[in-house]
């Protein structure tokens, strides 16, 4: 299949502009829209079978030659972000339809295949200017999303997300244009390869290019001091829509990931690695802010926002740790923690909805309906994010305070990570006893009982947590394979800029 | 022609940045749109200044002008001007359910809550 690395990009773009023609018939756009995912799920599974092989697949667009042209470059870890983004996004979209959430406005399912056109494109593309344009799209589809149902809130914490995006963007081109006037390209690859022959004297301006690209990213991924807009925009997305946003943070970790691991990699010379040093001391920061956060939530909503927010502190500390074992520990947590976290904010509009009027302000509530069953979920998903044996979580954060036992600042970081993880068991402890233990009949009626297709699409995320666990060994072989093509730039030069690419 | 360029980029960017620190979403708006207009020519000048350069291939040319930042003004304007469109729909529908156009909506909610008590 020539065209396999573009199809991830190009399915939902076309599915998008399908679902449009299928005007307000929402069965027909529900049903569209499954097979359109299965669709995109079919393509997924094809792409990380190709990258499996450990090859670079390219494609480029126009037949133009990198550096000339935009390349599309499929590797593991893209191949592995995009399975991850179509898993999750397959939930939320379940759980939309269970729930009547797509039935609240129009556009729904346009927007969200809008979503995932941006997303895919943003873990795909080779191309600096490009992950703008795409990171645009699916900023501009969130928009949509996030504000779809209406209500005064959500259009408050609609606002300060786009104003904090919008200059999010300007950075971002700013960054953009420093680096295209000293390097004089915008193709990752090549950009890598110039820098090794960096003059001197141009090695300032790069550096502030290249660390205000940090900020941006930084904002996408909810860094210390930039996190501020993502807590209520998270507890006031609709719940499918907070679930899918899981990996919108996560596109922000990718890119530095994948621009600043590159382009300032160990050929960068001076330059190599500048982005390490901030984001361990930053995401330390991170972590212990989110940890408050979690502690002093007033609602279940804004605290599982606190919770992903702890997950991307993590993350951003492992990447920041910059050792092999690091990163590969990273990417095992970074796939556990996105579908652990879209598990959660489903249960926790779950958990809203049938306490009524108490929605999901931490106060005691009516007796829920399916108490058992619903309490029995919180307790695993709560045990998988706060990251205790026996779930995916504990393993993930095994791996990475192994990782950072040989960095020289090893008994902070244990210390953030270790510490912050139990005021986070110690405050969900606090919120599952809250709900499920002083709920009592007097203390109103309770709301109706889910859907038991909403609850099957909490349980179908949250089977990622043991499934994590049970095949272990093979998935962290893959992550350690992933991140060894990931440090490997010279290769990834060399695949992008002297392959004739796919196209004959 | 340097020192004008990097003049009108800085104080754009100085308006701009002054614009968005501002309560009310007008003067965001204003302020993005600013901050948009500088990054603009910021990626033109970065293309190198040049005059009388043609872009496109010619014979007679003995150098050409930098025609990529020419194709990102021209994506970055369309994008922010989509973006700026949203926005302000976005400010009118706050502007409509929070009751005034401050970019928190706080006085309308402390007002709120006064009537009802």
């Amino acid at each position: 299949m020539m065209h396999l690395t573009a199809l991830p990009v190009l399915l939902p773009l076309i599915g998008g502009f399908l679902l449009l023609f299928t005007g307000r018939n929402i069965q027909l756009q529900r049903q569209l829209h499954l097979a359109l995912m299965l669709g995109l799920l079919i393509v997924s599974g094809l792409a990380l079978q190709t990258a499996l092989t450990g090859q670079y697949s390219l494609y480029q667009l126009g037949n133009w030659q990198p550096p000339f042209g935009i390349v599309l470059v499929l590797d593991r870890l893209s191949a592995m972000l995009v399975l991850l983004t179509t898993l999750l996004a397959l939930g939320a979209l379940v759980y939309a339809i269970a729930t009547d959430t797509d039935h609240q406005g129009p556009h729904f399912h346009v927007l969200f295949q809008l979503q995932l056109f941006g997303l895919n494109g943003a873990f795909l593309t080779g191309d600096l200017f490009n992950l703008f344009v795409f990171f645009e799209v699916l900023l501009l589809a969130s928009y949509g999303l996030l504000l779809h149902g209406g209500g005064r809130l959500r259009t408050r914490a609609g606002l300060h997300y786009v104003v904090i995006n919008l200059i999010g963007s300007t950075l971002f081109l700013f960054a953009v244009g420093t680096l295209y006037g000293m390097l004089g390209t915008l193709n990752i690859a090549d950009m890598a390869q110039r820098m090794a022959q960096l003059p001197a004297e141009d090695q300032g301006v790069v550096a502030a290019a290249g660390l205000l690209l940090l900020v941006v990213f930084g904002i996408k991924a909810a860094m210390f001091p930039l996190y501020l807009w993502l807590p209520a925009a998270y507890a006031q997305a609709p719940a499918a829509v907070a679930a899918l946003f899981a990996i919108m943070t996560k596109v922000g970790l990718y890119a530095i990931i994948r621009v600043h691991g590159t382009v300032f990699g160990e050929q960068a010379g001076a330059l190599a690695y500048i982005h390490s040093q901030w984001l361990l001391l930053l995401g330390m920061v991170t972590l212990a802010l989110a940890a408050l956060g979690v502690m002093a939530s007033r609602g279940l909503r804004e605290q599982v926002a606190y919770l992903v927010l702890a997950s991307v502190a993590t993350l951003l500390i492992a990447i920041g740790l910059n050792t092999a074992e690091a990163l590969a520990a990273s990417l095992y947590y970074l796939v556990h923690s996105t579908l652990i976290a879209g598990a959660m904010f489903l249960l926790a509009d779950i958990i809203s909805r049938s306490r009524a009027a108490m929605q999901d302000q931490f106060i005691p509530g009516p007796v829920l309906p399916n108490i058992i069953l619903i309490g029995s979920v919180f307790m695993l998903i709560a045990i998988a994010m706060t990251g205790m044996p026996p779930l995916s979580g504990f393993f993930g954060k095994v791996m990475i305070l192994h990782a950072a036992l040989a960095h020289d600042w090893y008994a902070a970081i244990v210390a953030v990570i270790l510490v912050s993880g139990l005021l986070m068991i110690i405050s969900m402890a606090r919120t599952g006893s809250l709900l499920f233990y002083k709920a009592h009949e007097s203390h109103g009626e309770a709301g109706p009982a889910s859907k038991p297709l909403a609850v099957a699409a909490v349980l179908a995320l949250l089977t990622a947590a043991p499934l994590l666990v049970v095949f272990a060994q093979p998935f962290t072989a893959f992550t350690e394979t992933t991140t060894a093509q990931l440090l490997n730039t010279q290769a990834y030069i060399e695949a992008v800029l002297s392959t004739a690419g796919d196209l004959p | 022609m340097e020192w004008l360029i990097a003049l009108a980029i800085g104080v754009m960017t100085a308006c701009g940045v002054f614009l968005t620190l501002r309560p009310h979403t007008f003067s965001v708006v204003l302020g993005l749109t600013l901050l948009a207009y500088a990054v603009n020519v910021f990626l033109f000048a970065m293309g190198r200044l040049t005059i009388g350069q043609p872009v496109v291939i010619d014979a007679t040319a003995t150098g050409y002008a930098d025609p990529l930042p020419q194709a990102l003004v021209l994506t970055a304007i369309v994008i922010a001007f989509g973006m700026t469109a949203f926005l302000i729909v976005l400010a009118l529908k706050a502007r409509s359910e929070l009751g005034n156009d401050h970019v928190d909506g706080l006085h309308i909610s402390n007002k709120k809550n006064g009537a009802r008590r």
